[in-house]
């Protein structure tokens, strides 16, 4: 059997309260990221404060319906962002977030690879019937990303964010299980 | 002239009100068991309540409204006897953004089809786009519910997004759909 957190270029991690405050306190001044991951406006936490949420967040693992992970290159091993999946169990379907925090990896298939092991984990591993997520128009690059790692539009909702005084709307996409298995069998 | 004389709780044979602690749970954990109504008005697994457990989750339900202050929950009472008749809620909401979800039903099926749901839905727009300044509302209903469907579509509701498979039902898949409703959508149609 294969490592199931282990991608092509990163792996899945668990990290501890320490580094994940520490990396994100950085990835949080930086306001373009921040306007792909959140809707909300940004606040800028401390360090200290950030520690405490993932302490928190650390003491109700392990929780069956949340799984979040950092993600790491395989290469030298840094914490380049974090992915995360909100299962639904009676429904069968898992809210899907990703973010890379470290702009210097945007665009280069580290978050479509950590997309690909974590779609890999809610089919094999967790038996999910579909993964869902949803994104902003103007995060091009996560639409190209998602689209490669095989999830399909299934709507636009209209307006949903105002953005320098622009609405803009938001995608929604899903992948069903079997629509991922015929993608891995045409793999092979 | 600014219209701000306008009952916005008051309807022709409906009215809103807020919860009752004291004679609204007996009535709502007798919705919670008919299935049916349940199924309808939740996506979540359904369960049925004591009055107990109901008269927790107003505490609950009240307890956001105060705290997070992105909850808004209205009981519906017949105008005539002032009763609990069902309930209409904006949730989720979005303030920067200006986002909301709008849940409503009426839990005894002697007062549906009677079009008491759509001077609740009515009323609630209303609200969302007159009182709380809302730019869109958004309605999440499964494919099976053909009652909901019909009603955000005659209030000029467009479906927006279909998530596939999303609900497996009495081994059934059904598709999620997302209806959305814009202000200014509201305000031209409002007259009609």
């Amino acid at each position: 059997m294969r490592d199931l957190f282990r991608g092509a270029l990163v792996r899945l991690t668990s990290e501890s309260a320490e580094d994940i405050a520490r990396a994100n306190t950085i990835w949080m001044r930086d306001s373009e990221f921040h306007r792909f991951a959140d809707s909300e406006p940004m606040r800028l936490w401390s360090e200290k404060r950030q520690r405490e949420w993932a302490e928190k967040s650390i003491e109700k693992d392990p929780d069956d319906s949340y799984f979040r992970f950092g993600i790491r290159t395989l290469a030298d091993d840094r914490l380049i962002g974090e992915i995360m999946l909100r299962i639904d169990w009676p429904r069968a379907d898992g809210i899907l977030g990703i973010a890379i925090g470290d702009r210097d990896y945007w665009g280069r298939g580290f978050g479509t690879d950590a997309t690909d092991t974590l779609l890999r984990f809610a089919f094999h591993e967790l038996n999910l019937r579909r993964v869902t997520l949803g994104t902003d128009t103007y995060n091009k690059r996560a639409l190209r990303s998602y689209e490669k790692s095989g999830f399909r539009i299934e709507g636009t909702t209209r307006g949903e964010m105002l953005r320098e005084h622009t609405r803009v709307n938001s995608v929604w996409m899903g992948i069903l299980r079997e629509e991922w298995q015929a993608r891995q069998e045409g793999a092979r | 002239m600014l219209d701000i004389q306008t009952q916005l709780f008051e309807a022709e044979d409906i009215r809103f009100g807020p919860i009752d602690h004291e004679k609204h749970p007996e009535i709502e954990s007798r919705w919670t068991h008919d299935g049916e109504f349940m199924r309808l008005m939740e996506l979540k697994p359904i369960r049925p309540l004591s009055p107990a457990m109901v008269k927790k989750q107003y505490e609950d339900i009240e307890k956001e409204m105060d705290e997070s202050r992105n909850l808004f929950y209205f009981s519906i009472r017949a105008r005539s006897d002032d009763r609990l008749i069902g309930k209409a809620v904006i949730e989720w909401i979005d303030w920067p953004h200006g986002n909301g979800y709008v849940r409503l039903g009426l839990g005894d099926p002697k007062d549906r089809r009677r079009g008491l749901g759509s001077q609740a839905l009515s009323m609630l727009l209303r609200f969302a786009f007159a009182e709380a300044n809302l730019f869109r509302v958004t309605a999440i209903v499964p494919a099976y519910n053909e009652g909901a469907m019909r009603l955000f579509q005659k209030f000029g509701f467009i479906e927006e997004v279909r998530r596939r498979k999303a609900m497996h039902r009495d081994d059934e898949f059904w598709d999620l759909i997302a209806y959305g409703l814009l202000a200014s959508e509201w305000a031209a149609g409002k007259g009609s």
